[in-house]
């Protein structure tokens, strides 16, 4: 039973860990299936996780925390949209850049502002949001089984962490049911014929880039706000990478991004469980070795598990009409 | 209502220093096909984008059934109710065919309700207009013929009564040819008005009503169509007098210098692409390999030339055989005489960053000649350049300047260039004239016979079924990875077209 307990413990944090990632993913992928590619998606959340804390720490208020995490990420998306759309900058470039102004910016607003080491205030139950505890959670948890799975696994997380499984089916749907979810799709794929078809090709991409800064910005405020309690510099500690690769391994599609980060979100969830068990065979491995392992494991999944994915055929390439 | 459906009045574009549109007039009566020739660089094209919203004109006026209407974006043109079917296709490949059509008129923001609309629509422009499509097949995984319709019926799907098509036939087969003829026929008849853009003269002569001719940057006539001759028309586009028929003598065929003995080639996916091929080709003829875009021409010329290797079989270089197992080395196959035109010229023949002088000794650059100890020879690279460039009248006639700037023509006569100035025994040449105008065409035509003249073995393929009657000596028509048939530098345009549908093969199958 001991076993069984661990592994839903573990599930448990696999889905709270790959709550940033799935938001991160879905993220790039509005950008990218519009043509953009987007390697800024680590600094748009780390800017979103000290927005969102920092404002819920000043006014109090979780929602203005979140409000400000995505408008302050968005922002930040807005700029790379006007570097890669309206300038035809190289998209690399652009995101490379905003990851270094938010790594920057943020330790050294939090410190002027904190005078904390670039933390920003402890927030107070009030300022994060509150768990959900589904009907009936504390009614089955002794149920054997099922029990444990409602009510640790399934429920009492984040309002955040069902908003962002939500945002899957919701994406997909976007993605495959509407007008936008179509033209969004053709952009990256043939940008001369959303040209063509009388529709703007810039506007188009601004608004995918919209969509990519709210989910970050949300992205962000979840670090922030629900699974730590204020920002820390650099928290978002390469997740943004993670999500890009989750991406790439989900072959652009939102349902597979799910999997790919929850799968993700199960290494890290393993590699903190397994840290300072000694493992059967190899005996104790150093807590660096279990910690580098998602990322090890990340390579080899990419390099070898993947099959081919194809990537939107016009990304990373600005629009130009041709002479 | 008014007879024009469309008016140009002194249309003026400028790109930079390049006066693309030179107060162009036209006037495109309704309910008729108008042709517009021109070479490449003409203008055509740039008009044409005038028309469609695609660039602004700096100065002029565009008139639409008489109306002035201003056209500053592809959606104005829409509302006017032209249509353009492009050269390179607008299309999403991996969308299916509705999905392509309903792009950009989806009409209501949820995709369901638009989908279904379509797909009706579709079946009524399906049965008035012949213009058969599968609405869910997939359009990268159509022919090209069908991926054409699928634009033409994006263009009537948005209500167009004027539809442009800019080069419509140049990837086409001539079956594919013929049944767009027949649909735009059918369009006319039903009252639309149709502006073809080529620079074929047939298709001008056979389908259009009125013909108007563009030569750099202006608009230098417009003729009845019955009332001309492919002659006049050549004459008006090149502004000299073009010789359009190729005057050869017999062959005089010698040794063999090629002999390709049951020669099978697959493809990454293992597919088969040539199967069983066996010819031989002599010094002093040059040997047509026709058949529809496709059907293993291209494989058959790489594995040749030495860029893919072959699954079985042998090829003889002047006796000597040609080592197939790995790739062959194409620098080895160069220094053995044999010379190669890439069909590809873009991405295979040139590298389009470099300067011309550049790409003018490309693959032979490790020549003796070219070297100065480790470094290059510069002065000797660039004196070569110049002397080519002379002698086979490339045009801007600046060894210095990027590939990429030249014209089609220009850039193919680049390649040529490199590859007859080695003197090569053995030429072997793809789609030579592909998207060259009709000038330079004239000029390829006389070198690739000059060099026949001088004892030299050519093999050419090409999809061009005119080129390849008139300059072949003997003609192989290849089918499905298959030589189906040979025949005689006399056989008629019937005969080959049967041979390259597979016809004549299956008939005997039975």
């Amino acid at each position: 039973m001991d076993v069984f307990i661990a592994a839903v413990q573990t599930l448990d944090s696999t889905v709270r860990l790959s709550v940033p990632l799935l938001l991160a993913c879905l993220a790039g992928l509005y950008s990218e299936r519009a043509g953009i590619f987007d390697i800024g998606l680590e600094g748009k959340m780390l800017v979103g996780a000290f927005a969102g804390a920092t404002a819920a720490a000043v006014f109090h208020s979780a929602l203005i925390g979140i409000g400000m995490a995505i408008l302050v990420s968005t922002a930040f998306a807005m700029i790379h949209g006007f570097a890669s759309i309206t300038h035809r900058g190289n998209q690399i470039v652009s995101g490379v850049a905003i990851n270094f102004i938010a790594a920057g910016s943020t330790v050294i607003l939090g410190q002027a502002w904190f005078h904390q080491g670039g933390r920003t205030p402890a927030l107070s139950a009030a300022e994060r949001f509150p768990s959900i505890v589904l009907p009936g959670a504390a009614a089955v948890r002794d149920v054997p089984i099922l029990g444990p799975i409602y009510s640790t696994l399934i429920s009492g997380h984040s309002v955040l962490v069902y908003l962002a499984f939500l945002t899957v089916p919701f994406t997909w749907w976007v993605l495959y049911r509407t007008r936008f979810g179509l033209r969004l799709r053709a952009v990256g794929e043939n940008p001369a014929a959303v040209d063509t078809a009388g529709i703007s090709v810039a506007w188009l991409r601004y608004r995918a880039l919209m969509c990519t800064g709210v989910l970050t910005g949300v992205a962000g405020a979840y670090l922030s706000m629900v699974q730590n309690g204020g920002f820390v510099k650099d928290m978002t500690a390469g997740k943004g990478y993670i999500a890009l690769a989750a991406l790439i391994f989900a072959k652009w599609k939102p349902v597979n991004a799910m999997f790919a980060c929850l799968l993700f979100g199960f290494l890290e969830a393993l590699s903190i469980r397994l840290q300072g068990t000694p493992l059967p065979i190899i005996g104790r491995v150093s807590a660096q070795v279990m910690q580098a392992l998602p990322y090890v494991l990340t390579v080899v999944l990419l390099a070898g598990f993947i099959g081919k994915a194809i990537p939107p055929k016009a990304g990373g390439v600005p629009y130009v009409k041709e002479r | 209502m008014h007879q024009a459906a469309i008016e140009l009045i002194g249309i003026n574009k400028s790109f930079g220093a390049v006066h693309a549109n030179r107060d162009i007039n036209l006037e495109v009566r309704r309910g008729t096909v108008h042709g517009i020739i021109g070479e490449n660089g003409a203008g055509k094209s740039t008009l044409m984008s005038i028309l469609y919203g695609f660039y602004q004109a700096d100065s002029g006026e565009i008139r639409v059934n008489g109306e002035p209407t201003a056209i500053r974006t592809s959606n104005d043109a829409i509302a006017a109710g032209i249509g353009m079917v492009h050269q390179h296709f607008m299309l999403v490949e991996n969308f299916s065919v509705l999905e392509n059509v309903i792009l950009g008129a989806e009409g209501a923001p949820l995709l369901k309700t638009s989908i279904a609309k379509a797909r009706s629509e579709l079946r009524r422009l399906e049965s008035e207009y012949g213009l058969e499509v599968d609405p869910d097949a997939i359009v990268e995984e159509l022919p090209v013929g069908l991926q054409q319709r699928v634009e033409i019926l994006k263009a009537l799907y948005r209500g167009a009564e004027i539809l442009i098509l800019d080069e419509p036939t140049g990837v086409l087969t001539p079956a594919e040819a013929d049944h767009l003829f027949r649909i735009l026929g059918q369009l006319k008849e039903q009252g639309k008005t149709v502006v073809l853009i080529t620079h074929k003269l047939r298709e001008i002569m056979a389908i259009t009503d009125t013909v108007s001719v563009m030569r750099q940057g202006t608009m230098v006539a417009t003729r009845r169509t019955t009332e001309t001759t492919v002659e006049e028309l050549a004459e008006l586009m090149v502004g000299r007098r073009v010789l359009l028929r190729v005057v050869k003598d017999a062959a005089e065929a010698g040794a063999v210098k090629l002999s390709v003995k049951n020669l099978s080639v697959k493809d990454q996916r293992g597919v088969t692409m040539v199967d069983d091929v066996s010819f031989d080709l002599r010094a002093g003829e040059i040997v047509g390999i026709a058949g529809v875009a496709g059907n293993g021409q291209s494989e058959l010329l790489e594995t040749i030339a030495g860029s893919r290797h072959a699954a079985s079989g042998t090829v003889i270089l002047d006796g000597m055989p040609v080592d197939l197992t790995g790739a062959a080395d194409p620098g080895e196959l160069r220094r053995r005489g044999l010379a190669h035109v890439p069909e590809d010229r873009h991405h295979v023949g040139l590298v389009l960053a470099f300067e011309e002088n550049q790409n003018a000794i490309l693959g032979y650059h490790r020549q003796r000649r070219y070297l100065k100890g480790p470094l290059l020879n510069i002065e000797a690279i660039l004196a070569d350049a110049k002397d080519r460039i002379e002698k086979y009248d490339i045009r801007p006639a600046d060894c210095r300047l990027k590939t990429a700037n030249f014209s089609g023509g220009n850039q193919q006569k680049i390649v040529l260039a490199r590859e007859m100035e080695q003197d090569p025994d053995v030429l072997i040449v793809g789609q030579p004239t592909r998207g060259v105008d009709v000038g330079a065409i004239e000029f390829i035509h006389k070198r690739l016979i000059a060099m026949r003249d001088a004892g030299k073995a050519v093999l050419l393929v090409s999809v061009e079924l005119d080129e390849i009657r008139s300059l072949s000596d003997r003609i192989l028509v290849m089918f499905d990875g298959r030589i189906v048939g040979e025949r005689g530098s006399d056989a008629s345009e019937g005969e080959l077209g049967l041979l390259m549908a597979g016809v004549e093969q299956r008939e005997a199958a039975e």
